[in-house]
């Protein structure tokens, strides 16, 4: 094995934290990042019931008004990152990855397609058959979308957003929007498949192997 | 005065193309070099695009929504125009107005954003303070001289149709070879193409452009229309859009597949371009089935038949010789009077259709168009057609009659003016006169409606009802020795 010396990556596990602090968490590690003050990071949480429009949403791929929104308990937040409309919630692993893409990664796709890889390698760790579809972004089984992706690459390569894995979230919460602006049939979940219940602390795990062995980044839990 | 281009920029290899989703700054407004100017997104990212220069942004020439190709200059940032700049380093070279594309009107840019042919590849997007741009290479070998001059989205175009691209002439930045220039090149080299699916560029199709291009029409006029007889074309093909439309839940949604997609652009441009109008005559077989019945031993014991559709094939070719607005096509500010006589036929795949030609068939007897048609519907079934079979088209048949529908009115297929749709042939009541007592009867005859679909800009309604006559004429009247 040659020698290469692995650069280090901050993950941290975080809770259950609203959509708006999240995004300052976001906001702030980026020009941290870019800055050059900290090493790349990767963030681990879930939300609150929220859901998210990019700057591609469509205003159809919200099947509820604000008002029912709000009446289910959901918020509703206008976002800068790529993709359509998204849900997040309990029993949902959010990643948001605050990474240097310079100088050897620069590639936007080239980004979308390793966030599937840790995705899928993910699954694969728990048994689950998954695969990427070509034209749509994020991560499928055969049962529908098991984990969605959304980023945003601020200048100077360093990114934010990420991906939505579902490992256990109440599925009925989805119908309240067409995810990513999909009309597909389906989102299904880690834990629909598998036949059983499944925590996010379960995941977690399997999500660092995975992300420090795609993105050849040496992993330390803080 | 040195403005300075601000090119949609090469964000990773797979990408051909970006959406400008947002102007972090307006026209007038200063920016710093380096600092975020625009945002763009491509698929599932959004990224911001820092300046490459400091100064004061003079012109925004692609507008929030519209998707450009990589490399297309979306705005001009004058470092001069403040005095807060920067040294220019990354500054391209002063860009000559190449190409026939018209220089833009004054206040109508954005509208149209014809995208001076610069493809040119972009300086990577690095941020210049880490890692300041690399001095093109010096091109010693042939095949770096080819990279250097090309995008790697035109090399792959390249690769997949075996283009060699020393042999196309780039309008680009420094003599490369743009994504116009090669599909082009593709185009020219591959004549007017029917609905070709295998030779249609992939992937580098569907770009949404968000201006409406109904407009855009008339006001591009390709000067040297033998330089660049696809650009228009290529501008079309490149703003289909199909909207989008609720799906309800018992609903099945499904991608399109390539021959779908391909197909749905060339429809939507073919019909978005040509101004249609369709005619219809009615023909009567009586006279093809006396020459059928006469022939069919015949032409049995040499191992073939010969359909109705190669006597509607054979007659066509005859007539399109009479006819040669209806063997040509606008092009530009030209019409194209074609030299050859090649009828497409379709041939419905089931899914999918597929338009094999018969070339030259006006130099083909009705025996040896008979052949042809049986030898590429079968082979165009199994799907095993050469590039070249699906080519070249200078008129099409199509056949709705084939499962009992009585008229149609077909799409004209781009680069040529015309396309006849035959209808079901049926057993009619028909009046005629009695040619020995010169009275009228009734009488029972084979029928079938014909429709000629026609390109109004070059076919006059008087010339489509002379072709139909004279079509009539030649079928009804079929000779023996066709």
């Amino acid at each position: 094995m040659p020698d290469t010396k692995l650069q280090p990556l901050q993950a941290r596990w975080l809770g259950r934290v609203p959509y708006q602090e999240a995004l300052a968490v976001q906001e702030d590690m980026v020009l941290r990042r870019k800055a050059g003050e900290i090493p790349d990071q990767l963030i681990l949480l879930e939300h609150p019931h929220v859901v998210t429009l990019g700057t591609s949403s469509r205003a159809e791929h919200l099947l509820l008004s604000p008002d029912e929104m709000e009446a289910k308990g959901i918020q509703l937040f206008r976002v800068g990152r790529g993709g359509d409309v998204t849900y997040h919630g309990p029993g949902q692993l959010v990643g948001y990855p605050i990474l240097s893409l310079a100088p050897d990664r620069k590639d936007l796709h080239g980004y979308l397609r390793d966030l599937e890889s840790v995705l899928l390698c993910t699954l694969e760790d728990f048994g689950i058959m998954a695969e990427r579809r070509k034209g749509l972004t994020g991560v499928w089984s055969d049962q529908g979308k098991v984990a969605a992706i959304g980023v945003r690459v601020s200048s100077g390569w360093i990114t934010s957003h990420g991906f939505a894995l579902n490992v256990d979230p109440a599925l009925s919460f989805f119908s309240t929007i067409v995810p990513c602006g999909i009309q597909d049939r389906a989102v299904t979940s880690m834990s629909r498949i598998l036949g059983r219940a499944l925590s996010l602390q379960e995941v977690c795990p399997a999500i660092l192997r995975c992300f420090g062995a795609v993105f050849r980044r040496e992993l330390f839990v803080v | 005065m040195a403005r300075i281009e601000v090119p949609m920029p090469q964000m990773g290899e797979s990408i051909a193309e970006g959406t400008v989703s947002r102007w972090l700054k307006q026209v007038g407004e200063t920016v710093q070099r380096d600092e975020p100017l625009l945002e763009i997104s491509t698929d599932k990212v959004d990224a911001e695009i820092p300046s490459p220069a400091g100064g004061t942004l003079v012109e925004i020439l692609v507008e929030e929504g519209a998707t450009v190709e990589v490399g297309t200059v979306v705005a001009y940032v004058d470092p001069e125009a403040t005095g807060v700049s920067a040294p220019p380093q990354e500054a391209p070279e002063e860009l000559p107005e190449t190409g026939p594309s018209p220089a833009p009107e004054p206040g109508k840019v954005e509208e149209q954003a014809p995208a001076p042919p610069s493809t040119a590849p972009p300086p990577a997007m690095a941020p210049p303070a880490e890692t300041p741009p690399e001095p093109e290479e010096p091109a010693d070998s042939a095949e770096d001289r080819l990279r250097a001059r090309s995008t790697p989205v035109v090399r792959k175009i390249a690769e997949e149709h075996g283009i060699d691209l020393a042999e196309v002439p780039g309008t680009g930045h420094a003599g490369r070879v743009t994504k116009q220039d090669v599909l082009g090149y593709l185009e020219e080299r591959e004549g007017e193409a029917e609905t070709a699916p295998s030779a249609a560029p992939t992937e580098t199709r569907p770009q949404p452009v968000s201006p409406p291009a109904s407009h855009a029409a008339p006001t591009i006029e390709p000067q040297l229309p033998s330089a660049a007889p696809s650009d228009l074309w290529n501008r079309f093909y490149s703003q289909v859009q199909h909207p989008e439309f609720p799906v309800r839940p018992p609903d099945r949604v499904e991608t399109m597949d390539k021959i779908r997609r391909l197909t749905a652009e060339h429809m939507v441009v073919a019909k978005r371009v040509a101004p249609h109008v369709h005619s219809f005559i009615e023909v009567d077989f009586t006279r093809i089935d006396q020459v059928r019945g006469a022939n069919r031993i015949q032409w049995s014991r040499q191992g073939t038949k010969v359909s109705y559709t190669a006597f509607v094939v054979w007659a066509c070719s005859r007539v399109l010789r009479e006819f040669p607005q209806v063997n040509g096509t606008v092009s530009g500010n030209n019409l194209i009077y074609r030299g050859n006589v090649n009828v497409g036929v379709a041939v419905d795949l089931d899914p999918g259709l597929i338009v094999p030609v018969i070339h030259d068939a006006d130099e083909l007897s009705l025996l040896g168009i008979g052949k042809r048609i049986v030898d590429l519907a079968e082979r165009a079934r199994s799907r095993r057609l050469i590039p070249d079979e699906i080519q070249g088209a200078t008129f099409s048949i199509t056949n709705p009659g084939v499962l009992g529908t009585v008229v149609g009115m077909p799409i004209i297929p781009k680069g040529t003016s015309a396309i006849l749709g035959t209808g079901a042939i049926e057993k009619r009541v028909v009046v005629v006169e009695d040619p020995s007592s010169g009275t009228d009867a009734l009488a029972i005859r084979k029928r079938s409606f014909f429709s000629l679909g026609y390109d109004h800009r070059i076919v006059d309604g008087a010339d489509a009802a002379r072709f139909l006559a004279r079509l009539k004429e030649l079928l009804e009247t079929f000779p023996e020795d066709a």
